[in-house]
């Protein structure tokens, strides 16, 4: 790999031709005053040849490598490509690739082994890499030369382009030093050169970030989170319409990427925002006028995606199972994998179905709807404390602050009363309410003091890791029977694979009963004396 | 990695010429290469315009003081890199025999980390039989040695073929090839036919001593670079071809 000491952009200069089209390969023209003033300290020789340089940069739908600093660009060549991998404009690790399919997503998980691969599917799996942007354009290479006419470093001027709406938008043209090994202090120098150049500006952004602003994208603009806009004084079914228009964004935002099935991801995403709106609307739809009728029909909805959620996480979680058995050998569950596969497949049929339906179309249509009309014109400025017919309108800050402290007294109460001897119902029902709270704290997380917030999240995400594993095993284990069951029926069974399955329903019968043994510790953790008073400190408003 | 050596008890046989032709096909071929100019006359060096100086000098490297790494130097080829020769090569002998561990593996231990680095390796000896040629033949996987046709360098052929064949731990395959060639002369014609055609480590393909490979020395730039369509550099390509497939698997 050899590193750019330095990157120009030229000022002014977009580097297109006259007519706006980009230049062709070949064409790339390196300005004369450059070649002038390298040209006093260096030989200057062209590198025979015409070049161009075609790159595809690839992130994951919610910009997880954007977010880590790091940038991933595919580089196209004749006889198959490499891929790059950047961060803060230094190289990380390259690896070549072959038969790659730029136009089509690809899971972290399957890219060729190598170095690349080792650092992106740590951060990007289960995720699939996107191609996110590409450009192209002519490239030329000037060889810098010391006495010997060796050559020392070189001077890389790319003419890049991206296409927009059938339009060839031209990016501004870069200068790269690129140093010869073992001659760093002459790429040095040449780029001192060429800092001192008018008209020659250091670049402050990268390529990738120059291609994706001319195409009018916002890298880490998406997030699976909840990002509304909201305001202390804000009148709450104002502030709750916002919250739930942020929702149905990303929901919508998903469905694209479930139909395509491009990553079980796309699916999460998309069950987390329906069941954040089914919370918004059990515990604030009495703000909001209109919203109650459209429970059942989010109801509908998040059942919908539940088989096909059930078969990803099993498929996804396949490899942690098979490697806590201990009498059955991974290989005796083959069947079982496949028979998932079989059960999703037709499980995604009818997904798919469903997002296609006009009942789904209505329901986020009118949603919608109802959402923008509680919301109201101008709503960004309005205040709650004017009068309305004569009386006081609440304001977002009292509503979060009075149903974030009913919520709590409800999860507090719910599993103070949990004893060794409760029904695992009982922990299910709590972590529920768990749920609930978690999301009522989300929706107004930006009217709380962020320390204190943070604090109380903490500790209310451990005592949910804790319940989920509960519930889970135990989901997981039933859902084990019912498939064994199903196979049987299907005659697609062996006894080695049943043998195995039981091994596995064992395990998850251990590891329930170690949830359950944590549960006391994690629930006086956020919900003891100290943990109630975080929450008061976190709901304490000034007077 | 494989590593080539481009080796002959004499000088002025064209193991440069070969080395550096053959480093520069490979570089092409795309795999990553370095060529190792171990001859303290720095002919390889002054080829790529490689100025012959290694900072602290052969004992630097040898009793590893600096790495190989920090040595090498990026010619003006892509894929192709070089450590360049250094006066005090004259003396690597000395500094081998002084080394830590077995003084014929030193440049074998020295070479290992660069594994991930370079496809091929090429090193270019200097002529003698020496501690430092015993270095390169336990660490090299193919002996490539340059012939004159003459009845005597055959013979020279079978010494060396005995001489590794003693290596009990790691043999490197020897493949000969005709070097400096002249077609006008009966018997280079008659030597190289029979030779190639009786020996299987012989190459079939010769080396012809032409003009425009000593205009090497001119352009300082490998013949397959700067007349990539002339006879030599066809020579040198058909050549690579046939001693890169005799690698050990």
């Amino acid at each position: 790999m050899t590193p750019d000491v330095r990157v120009f952009v030229l000022d002014g200069n977009t580097g297109g031709n006259q007519d706006g089209t980009a230049p062709e390969a070949g064409s790339a023209r390196v300005p004369s005053v450059v070649l002038e003033v390298l040209g006093q300290s260096f030989g200057v020789a062209a590198e025979r040849g015409a070049r161009s340089r075609r790159q595809t940069w690839l992130d994951t739908f919610d910009w997880r490598l954007y977010r880590a600093g790091l940038e991933l660009e595919y580089e196209h060549a004749a006889r198959g490509g490499r891929l790059l991998l950047t961060k803060d404009k230094v190289p990380q690790a390259e690896q070549p690739v072959d038969n790659w399919r730029r136009d089509r997503p690809h899971l972290a998980d399957d890219l060729p082994a190598g170095p690349v691969r080792d650092q992106v599917a740590r951060l990007a799996s289960p995720r699939a890499l996107l191609p996110v942007a590409t450009a192209a354009g002519p490239v030329s290479v000037t060889r810098l030369l010391n006495a010997d006419g060796k050559t020392v470093a070189r001077l890389v001027v790319d003419h890049p382009a991206v296409t927009r709406g059938g339009q060839t938008v031209s990016l501004p043209v870069r200068l790269a030093i690129s140093e010869v090994r073992g001659y760093p202090g002459q790429a040095r120098k040449a780029a001192r050169l060429l800092a001192g150049v008018p008209g020659v500006d250091a670049a402050h952004s990268s390529a990738f970030l120059a291609a994706v602003a001319a195409l009018g994208l916002h890298p880490g603009a998406y997030s699976s989170s909840v990002h509304a806009e909201i305001t202390a004084q804000m009148p709450a079914p104002v502030a709750v319409a916002t919250v739930l228009l942020g929702l149905v964004d990303t929901l919508e935002q998903n469905v694209d990427g479930v139909l395509r099935d491009i990553d079980t991801e796309f699916l999460h995403d998309l069950r987390v925002a329906v069941r954040r709106t089914r919370s918004g609307i059990k515990l604030l739809g009495d703000v909001l006028p209109g919203s109650r009728p459209y429970a059942p029909e989010f109801k509908w909805l998040g059942d919908l995606t539940t088989p096909t959620r059930d078969m990803d996480v099993y498929l996804l979680g396949f490899g942690t199972l098979t490697a806590r058995l201990v009498a059955a050998s991974p290989a005796d569950l083959e069947p079982f994998r496949a028979f998932l596969v079989r059960r999703r497949a037709r499980e995604f049929r009818l997904l798919t179905a469903g997002l296609r339906s006009a009942r789904f179309n209505t329901l986020t249509g009118h949603w919608r709807k109802v959402l923008l009309e509680a919301q109201g014109p101008g709503r960004k400025g309005r205040q709650a404390r004017s009068t309305n017919n004569g009386s006081w309108v609440l304001t977002a800050d009292e509503l979060a602050v009075a149903r974030t402290a009913r919520v709590f007294r409800r999860v507090a109460t719910h599993g103070a009363a949990i004893t060794a001897g409760s029904p695992p119902e009982a922990l299910h029902d709590l972590r529920k309410r768990c749920k609930e709270l978690r999301y009522v704290l989300e929706f107004f997380a930006s009217l709380h003091d962020q320390a204190a917030y943070r604090k109380v999240i903490g500790d209310l995400k451990q005592l949910q890791d804790c319940l989920g594993e509960f519930q889970d095993s135990q989901v997981q284990r039933e859902e084990i029977q019912t498939l064994a069951d199903a196979m049987l029926a299907e005659r697609a069974a062996p006894a080695a694979t049943l043998l195995a399955m039981g091994e596995l329903a064992a395990n998850l019968v251990q590891q329930q009963a170690e949830a359950r043994a944590n549960f006391a510790r994690r629930f006086t953790a956020f919900a003891g004396p100290a943990g109630q008073q975080r929450v008061r400190d976190l709901l304490a408003r000034p007077l | 990695m494989n590593i080539y050596a481009t080796y002959n008890i004499k000088g002025g046989v064209g193991k440069t010429t070969a080395a550096v032709n053959l480093a520069y096909l490979s570089a092409a071929d795309g795999c990553r290469t370095l060529l190792w100019d171990l001859d303290p006359q720095g002919a390889a060096s002054f080829l790529f315009r490689i100025k012959p100086r290694v900072k602290g000098g052969g004992k630097a490297l040898i009793r590893g003081k600096r790495t190989l790494d920090e040595a090498i130097k990026g010619t003006d080829f892509e894929n192709l890199d070089l450590i360049p020769a250094d006066f005090t090569y004259r003396n690597m002998d000395l500094l081998l025999g002084n080394a830590d561990g077995k003084p014929t593996r030193r440049m074998a231990r020295l070479l290992r980390p660069l594994a991930d680095e370079y496809d091929n390796i090429f090193l270019d000896c200097p002529p003698s039989i020496s501690l430092v040629s015993e270095n390169v033949m336990h660490a090299a996987d193919v002996l490539l040695v340059p012939l004159i046709p003459t009845t005597l360098s055959v013979r020279t052929l079978d010494q060396l073929s005995e001489f590794v064949a003693d290596f009990t731990d790691h043999q490197p395959k020897v493949r000969a090839f005709f070097s400096m060639v002249d077609r006008r002369k009966r018997l280079h014609q008659d030597i190289t036919a029979k030779l190639s055609a009786e020996r299987s480590g012989v190459a079939a393909t010769p080396i012809p001593a032409l003009s425009l490979i000593e205009r090497m020395s001119v352009e300082r730039a490998p013949v397959t670079s700067f007349a990539p369509r002339s006879q030599a550099a066809r020579a040198f390509r058909s050549l690579w071809d046939e001693v890169s497939d005799a690698k050990p698997a």
